[in-house]
C-alpha cells in the first residue's frame, strides 16, 4: 500500500482537514471562553501570587536600592577586592543618603538577615552620615570599628544584588563565611533542615495514623446499610462543620494536666495526682490533634473507593480458597490503594503545611515548619518565609513526583 | 441444539444415579452418593419471617442440578449458604457426606462464579488463575501447568497477561469459569453467571459451561431465572418460589408435567382456564368451564369432585384441526382475534370461554392453514397436555 | 469572631473617620478603654475635639500598610518600641520634637522628665509595661521572692510558663543567674553569656509550657497547668484584682518596656494629632491612666499621682512596674540589642527549643 490517498473535500471544494479544523476550532473557542474567568481567577488568584512569593524568595532589593553607590563599587570590583577608599567613600555617601531618606532601617534590616549584630551599626553611622569627612576610611572606623570587617563586605557585597541565594542559603543552616565561602551556622543556631526533616516525619506519622484509624471506618461507611452509614459519616463529617479553633481548644481542655483525661485517669485510679500525663503542649499533642482533624481527609477517599469494591471479590476469593486474612491483604487492600494514595497524599500535604493546630498545642516540640514561616513573616522577613516556603513547595513536589513513579498519578482517587 | 444429542445421552448416564424422592422431589434418606444435601434447612434474616422454608434437597455426583425462581424465592441465599457465605438458621447442609455448617468458605472447596464475574481488577488473567493455587501453596512449575490447562478449556491462554477490565464480557466469563475450575472443585456453584451477557453469547456459553461439565465429571449448582437456560443446561431444576421448591424435576418433566399452577406459569407460556372438575377417574378429568362448555384434562393436583380447578394447557399443543385430534375429544369454539407473524411460528390470541388471551400456537409450514381475525374456529388438545392444577 | 469584630469596628471607625478630629490607633480592650478615659475624654472636654479610638491587633502593621499606601486614615497610633524604631528608621513616621511636650509642673522639661529612652525621634511613650513571673499563692504559701526562685524546679516544683520567643526570657535567665541588671545586655553580647542564659533555661526547659499570646499565662495559671508563668505584669494585674485570683506578681527580675504613640507620616490631622500627643503625655494624664490599668507612667512626674484603681480602693501604686519597691531588680529592654540580633538569637531559640 504505497498509494498516498486522494485528498478528501467537503461537498463545496474546501479540503477536509481544513473543514474539520474550523469546526471544531469554534467549539474550542467557545469552550475557552467557558473557562476563562476560572482560568483568570487561577492566574491572579494562584499562580502569580505563588509565583511573587517565589520571586521574593530570591529578590530582596533593600540594600541595593538604598545603596546605589556602593553598589557601583561592587560592580566595578570583582570579588576578594579590599575596600579602598573608594569604596569607603561610596559608602559614606549611601549612608548620608540613607539618613536624608530615612532608609537605614531598610539598609540595615537586609543586612541584619545575614550577619547579625549590624543593624545598628547602619542605624547609628547613617545618623551622624553627614558629619563624615574624607578620608571616609578611617573617619568610618573611627565611628565603629565593625566597618573593617570582611563579613560585614561580605554581606554587602552579597545584598548589593537584589537577587541572591541568601534566604535559601539561611533556610538550609548555611552561612556564607568571612571568605565568600559557604559554611554551616554554628550547630546552636542549625534548626531549618532538621525542622523540615521533622515536619516530614512527623507528617508522615500523622499520615499513618490516619490511615490506620480511617481504614476501618470507611470499611464500615461503604459497607453499612445507607440509614447506619449516614449517621456515621455525619461523624465523620462533624470536625468538618466545626471551627478549627473550637476543635483545637477542645483537645486543650481533654488533654491538658489539669483536663478531662487525666482527670478521669486520676480518679479511676490509674495514675496518682503527681503522674499526670502531659498529653498537650508537645509533640504528642501535635500528633492526636492534628490526626483528628485530618482524618476526614483519609476517610473520604477511601470511602469513595470502597464503596465501589464489590463484596463479591471478597467472596470470590474465599470461595478461592483464601483466609479472611489473605483475602484482605490481597485482594482488598490492593483495591483500595487509589484511595489510599489519595487519602495519603492529601492528609500530607495538608499536615506538612499546618500551622494553628502545632502553635496552639505543640508546646516546643510539637513546631514545625510552617510555624517558622509564620514566625518569619510576622517579623517581616518575607524573603525568608518564602524561601522556606518554596522548598516546602519543592519538597511536596518532590513526593508527588515520587507517588507518580511509585504508584502513578492516574490512580489518584479523591472521591 | 448443538449440544443436544450429547446432552441426552449425558442424562440418561446421570438419571440412573439419581436418590429416591419422595412426593414433592423431597429427599427421604440420604444415600451414599449423595453429594450435597440440604437438610430441613431453614434460614432467616431478621427473625420474623422466613426467606428459606423447609429446605431438602440432594444432589447426587456429577449432576447439574439448576435453582430457578423469580428473585426473592430464595435460590440465591441456599447457593450462599452452601458456599458458606451464608449461615443456615436451622437445619444441616453436608458436602460429601461431611456437615459443613460450621465450615468457612475457604475450607470447603467449592469453586464458584459470580454474577458479575468478580475478576480481581488489580491482578491478570494469569494471576487470578494463580490464585486460589497460591492460596492452596502449590509451587510454581504446577502453578503454570494447571492455569495453563484451565485456560486451555476455555480457550483463552492467550489473554493470560490482560487485565480483566481488557476483556469483553464473554471473555470475562470464560475465565470467570476457568478460575472457579483451576484448583480442581468437584463442585462448581454458578450464581447467574450468564445474566450480564448478550443472547446469543448466552447461548454460546450454556453450550460451553454444559459440555465443561461433562467432560470434568463435575458437580454444578447453578442459579438462574432465566427458565431458557434451566431448560437446556439442567439434569435437573428445581422451581424456589416463597422460600419453598416447588418442584425438583427433569426439564421435560418440569415443562409438561408442571405439578402446581406457580410451575405451569412459570415455565413456558400456558393458557389458564379456570373451571370445576365434573367427573374425576383414573387419570382423567372433565372440566367444566365458567361458560359451561366441557373440556378434557388430566388431574394433577385435584382430588374430588366439584373442586374448583385451573386447567393450564401450552399454546404449541392447542389443535384446531379435527384430524389431529385424539378420537373423542372435547372441542371448544374460539374465536380469533389476531394473528401474529413470528417468522417460524405464527401465533394467534383467541377468545375462549370468555377469556381473550387463550394464546395458540402454529407451525409455519408450507401448507398451515392461515386464520383471519374474526373467524370461528373450533380448538382442542390431547387431554394428556391439559392439565388441571389447584388454582393457587 | 473577634477579628471580624475587630475588623468591622476599625472598618465603621475609618468610615467615620474624616468626620472625626482625631483618629487614634490602639490595641484595644481595657488598655484601649484606659486611654479613652484618661486621655480621651478630657482632652475633648477640653478642647471640644472629638477623638476617635479604633482597634487593631497591632497598630504598627495597618500603619505601615496604610503609609505605604499612602492613604492615611489614622493620626496617632500606639506601637511596641521595636516598631516604633523600625517604622521611623523607614521613614513612615513623623518627626515628634521633644520640645512641643510639655514640661512637668515642677517645671522639669519633658526631656528630662521621661524616663531614659522613652523618647525617640518619632515617638512618646506613654505607658510602662513588664513582663514578670507571677505564681498561684494557694499552691506556694510561703512564695517565690526572687527570679531565681523561678528557675529553681526543687525549691518549687512545678510547672513553668514562659513566652516563646527569645526576648526577656534570656534576660530573665541571666537575672537568675545572679548576673546584675546592668550587666546583662553585655554579658548577652558574648557567646559564654549567651551559653549561660541557655544553661539556665535548659535547667526547667522540661517542665516548661510556652505561650504566645498575652491572655494565656493567667489562664494556664488558672487551669492549674502550671505553676508559675512570665506574663505581663497588667493581664495578671487584671486576672488577680479584677476577677480575684490568688496570683501573686513577684518584680524581681522584671524587663520592662515602653509603649509609645506615633504619628504615621501622611496623618490627616496633623497638627491636632501633635496637640493631641502632648496633650495625652503630661505628667496628670499618665498618671490618670494607671487608675484603669496597672501599666507604669513614662514620666517620672506622673509616679506621685499615681492613686487609686477605679474599684476606689485598690492601690495601685504596687501594682506599678515602675514603683521604687519594685524597681530594686528590674532591666529595661534594650531595643539596640534586640533589633541587632533578634534574627541570629531567635533562630538560636527556635533550635533549642525544638531540640529535645
Amino acid at each position: 500500500m504505497t498509494d498516498v490517498p486522494p485528498l478528501l473535500t467537503t461537498a463545496d471544494g474546501r479540503p477536509l482537514k481544513a473543514a474539520l479544523a474550523s469546526a471544531q476550532g469554534r467549539a474550542r473557542r467557545k469552550a475557552f471562553y467557558l473557562v476563562a474567568p476560572l482560568l483568570l481567577f487561577v492566574v491572579f488568584s494562584f499562580i502569580l501570587p505563588i509565583g511573587q512569593m517565589l520571586h521574593r524568595s530570591i529578590y530582596h532589593d533593600g540594600f541595593s536600592s538604598t545603596a546605589p553607590n556602593l553598589s557601583a563599587w561592587f560592580a566595578a570590583n570583582p570579588s576578594g577586592t579590599e575596600p579602598d577608599e573608594a569604596a569607603f567613600a561610596a559608602l559614606a555617601a549611601d549612608l548620608a543618603e540613607m539618613k536624608k531618606n530615612k532608609t537605614a532601617g531598610e539598609a540595615a534590616t537586609r543586612i541584619n538577615y545575614t550577619v547579625s549584630a549590624t543593624r545598628s551599626l547602619f542605624t547609628a553611622t547613617a545618623r551622624k552620615a553627614d558629619k563624615l569627612q574624607p578620608p571616609f576610611k578611617e573617619a568610618l572606623l573611627a565611628e565603629d570599628a565593625k566597618w573593617g570587617e570582611p563579613v560585614i563586605w561580605q554581606a554587602m557585597r552579597a545584598a548589593s544584588n537584589p537577587y541572591t541565594t541568601d534566604f535559601y542559603l539561611i533556610a538550609t543552616d548555611r552561612a556564607r563565611g568571612a571568605d565568600g565561602g559557604i559554611e554551616q551556622v554554628p550547630e546552636n543556631e542549625r534548626i531549618y533542615l532538621w525542622l523540615f526533616g521533622k515536619t516530614f516525619i512527623l507528617s508522615g506519622l500523622i499520615t499513618f495514623i490516619c490511615l490506620i484509624l480511617a481504614f476501618p471506618i470507611a470499611h464500615l461507611l461503604a459497607t453499612l446499610p445507607m440509614a447506619k452509614s449516614n449517621l456515621l459519616m455525619i461523624l465523620v463529617l462533624l470536625p468538618f462543620w466545626t471551627s478549627l479553633l473550637v476543635r483545637t481548644t477542645s483537645w486543650i481542655v481533654l488533654l491538658q494536666g489539669q483536663g478531662v483525661v487525666n482527670n478521669i485517669l486520676v480518679s479511676l485510679g490509674m495514675i496518682g495526682e503527681d503522674g499526670r500525663i502531659t498529653m498537650i503542649y508537645n509533640q504528642t499533642g501535635t500528633i492526636i490533634v492534628m490526626t483528628h482533624i485530618l482524618l476526614p481527609f483519609m476517610v473520604l477517599p477511601l470511602y469513595s473507593v470502597m464503596r465501589t469494591i464489590k463484596p463479591s471479590y471478597a467472596r470470590a476469593a474465599r470461595s478461592l480458597g483464601a483466609t479472611s486474612w489473605t483475602t484482605f491483604r490481597r485482594i482488598y487492600l490492593p483495591q483500595t490503594l487509589p484511595g489510599i494514595g489519595a487519602g495519603a497524599l492529601l492528609v500530607f500535604i495538608l499536615a506538612v503545611g499546618y500551622y494553628i493546630t502545632p502553635a496552639l498545642v505543640g508546646g516546643a516540640d510539637g513546631q514545625l515548619i510552617s510555624n517558622l514561616i509564620q514566625f518569619h513573616m510576622s517579623k517581616s522577613n518575607w524573603s525568608l518565609a518564602a524561601a522556606l516556603s518554596g522548598m516546602l513547595l519543592v519538597g511536596v513536589l518532590l513526593l508527588y513526583w515520587l507517588y507518580d513513579r511509585l504508584v502513578g498519578i492516574d490512580k489518584l482517587k479523591l472521591g | 441444539m448443538r449440544h443436544g444429542f450429547r446432552l441426552s445421552q449425558f442424562k440418561e448416564n446421570v438419571q440412573e444415579n439419581l436418590p429416591l424422592h419422595g412426593e414433592n422431589g423431597v429427599a427421604t434418606e440420604t444415600r451414599a452418593n449423595d453429594f450435597v444435601v440440604f437438610d430441613h434447612v431453614q434460614k432467616s434474616y431478621d427473625g420474623v419471617s422466613l426467606v428459606v422454608k423447609d429446605l431438602n434437597l440432594t444432589i447426587a455426583k456429577g449432576e447439574f442440578l439448576t435453582m430457578l425462581g423469580p428473585s426473592g424465592s430464595g435460590k440465591t441465599t441456599c447457593l450462599m449458604m452452601l458456599a458458606g457465605f451464608e449461615t443456615a438458621t436451622n437445619g444441616e447442609i453436608r458436602l460429601d457426606g461431611r456437615n459443613i455448617n460450621l465450615v468457612p468458605p475457604h475450607k470447603r472447596g467449592i469453586g464458584m462464579v459470580f454474577q458479575n464475574y468478580a475478576l480481581f481488577p488489580h491482578m491478570t488473567v494469569g494471576e487470578n488463575l494463580s490464585f486460589p493455587l497460591e492460596v492452596r501453596g502449590m509451587g510454581k512449575d504446577e502453578r503454570e501447568a494447571k492455569v495453563k490447562r484451565a485456560l486451555d478449556m476455555v480457550q483463552m491462554y492467550s489473554f493470560i497477561n490482560r487485565r480483566p477490565a481488557q476483556l469483553s464480557g464473554g471473555q470475562q466469563q470464560r475465565i470467570a469459569l476457568a478460575r472457579a475450575l483451576v484448583f480442581d472443585p468437584s463442585l462448581v456453584l454458578m450464581d447467574e453467571p450468564l445474566g450480564a451477557l448478550d443472547k446469543q453469547l448466552r447461548e454460546h456459553m450454556q453450550f460451553e459451561i454444559k459440555h465443561l461439565h461433562e467432560s470434568l465429571g463435575i458437580t454444578v449448582v447453578y442459579v438462574t431465572h432465566d427458565q431458557g437456560e434451566a431448560l437446556t443446561m439442567s439434569d435437573r431444576v428445581a422451581v424456589f418460589n416463597d422460600g419453598k421448591i416447588q418442584q425438583l424435576a427433569p426439564p421435560a418433566d418440569l415443562y409438561e408435567r408442571p405439578e402446581n399452577s406457580f410451575v405451569a406459569q412459570f415455565i413456558g407460556e400456558n393458557n389458564k382456564l379456570p373451571g370445576v372438575i365434573e367427573e374425576l377417574s383414573e387419570g382423567k378429568a372433565l372440566v367444566r368451564l365458567a361458560t359451561g362448555e366441557l373440556i378434557d384434562a388430566t388431574p394433577v393436583n385435584v382430588t374430588a369432585k366439584g373442586q374448583k380447578t385451573l386447567v393450564s394447557i401450552r399454546p404449541e399443543r392447542v389443535e384446531f384441526k379435527p384430524e389431529m385430534m385424539p378420537p373423542g375429544a372435547h372441542m371448544i369454539g374460539a374465536e380469533v382475534i389476531e394473528v401474529i407473524y413470528m417468522g417460524d411460528i405464527l401465533r394467534a390470541r383467541l377468545k375462549v370461554a370468555g377469556s381473550d388471551d387463550f394464546v395458540m400456537k402454529m407451525r409455519n409450514t408450507l401448507g398451515q392453514t392461515k386464520l383471519s381475525p374474526g373467524e370461528t374456529i373450533r380448538i382442542g388438545w390431547h387431554p394428556q397436555d391439559a392439565r388441571a392444577l389447584e388454582p393457587m | 469572631m473577634k477579628k471580624i469584630l475587630t475588623l468591622s469596628t476599625a472598618l465603621t471607625a475609618v468610615a467615620f473617620a474624616a468626620q472625626a478630629d482625631v483618629t487614634v490607633m490602639s490595641w484595644g480592650g481595657a488598655y484601649s478603654q484606659s486611654q479613652l478615659e484618661a486621655y480621651a475624654k478630657p482632652y475633648t472636654a477640653q478642647t471640644g475635639v472629638k477623638v476617635n479610638m479604633v482597634d487593631a491587633d497591632n497598630p504598627a502593621t495597618p500603619v505601615k500598610a496604610m503609609v505605604e499606601a499612602s492613604n492615611v486614615t489614622v493620626d496617632v497610633a500606639d506601637v511596641e518600641y521595636a516598631d516604633a524604631i523600625r517604622l521611623c528608621d523607614e521613614g513612615m513616621l513623623e518627626t515628634i520634637d521633644p520640645a512641643m511636650l510639655p514640661a512637668a509642673p515642677d517645671g522639669t522639661p519633658a526631656t528630662e522628665d521621661f524616663l531614659p529612652g522613652a523618647l525617640t525621634d518619632c515617638a512618646v511613650s506613654t505607658i510602662v509595661f513588664s513582663t514578670v513571673f507571677a505564681y498561684d499563692t494557694s499552691k506556694f504559701p510561703e512564695g517565690p521572692k526572687s527570679i531565681a526562685d523561678f528557675f529553681d524546679l526543687e525549691k518549687f516544683p512545678g510547672k513553668r510558663a514562659m513566652r516563646k520567643g527569645a526576648k526577656a526570657n534570656l534576660e530573665m535567665a541571666l537575672m537568675a543567674d545572679g548576673v546584675p541588671a546592668a550587666d546583662v545586655y553585655a554579658t548577652l553580647e558574648t557567646p559564654e553569656g549567651l551559653d549561660r542564659a541557655f544553661a539556665m533555661l535548659d535547667k526547667i526547659k522540661k517542665d516548661t509550657i510556652w505561650w504566645e499570646a498575652g491572655a494565656q499565662p493567667p489562664q494556664l495559671l488558672a487551669d492549674g497547668e502550671v505553676a508559675m508563668t512570665t506574663a505581663y505584669n497588667g493581664r495578671i494585674f487584671a486576672a488577680a484584682v479584677a476577677e480575684n485570683k490568688p496570683f501573686q506578681v513577684v518584680w524581681d527580675g522584671q524587663v520592662l518596656e515602653y509603649d509609645l504613640f506615633v504619628i504615621p507620616k501622611g496623618a490627616p490631622n496633623l497638627e491636632e494629632a501633635k496637640k493631641f500627643v502632648a496633650f495625652a503625655t503630661d505628667t496628670q494624664r499618665l498618671a490618670d491612666q494607671a487608675k484603669w490599668i496597672s501599666y507604669g507612667p513614662a514620666r517620672k512626674s506622673s509616679g506621685p499621682l499615681v492613686g487609686l484603681y477605679q474599684d476606689g480602693k485598690t492601690e495601685m501604686g504596687p501594682h506599678m512596674p515602675t514603683s521604687a519597691e519594685n524597681l530594686t531588680n528590674a532591666l529595661p529592654s534594650s531595643y539596640e540589642f534586640w533589633v541587632d540580633r533578634d534574627s541570629e538569637l531567635n533562630e538560636r531559640f527556635n533550635a533549642w527549643l525544638a531540640a529535645n
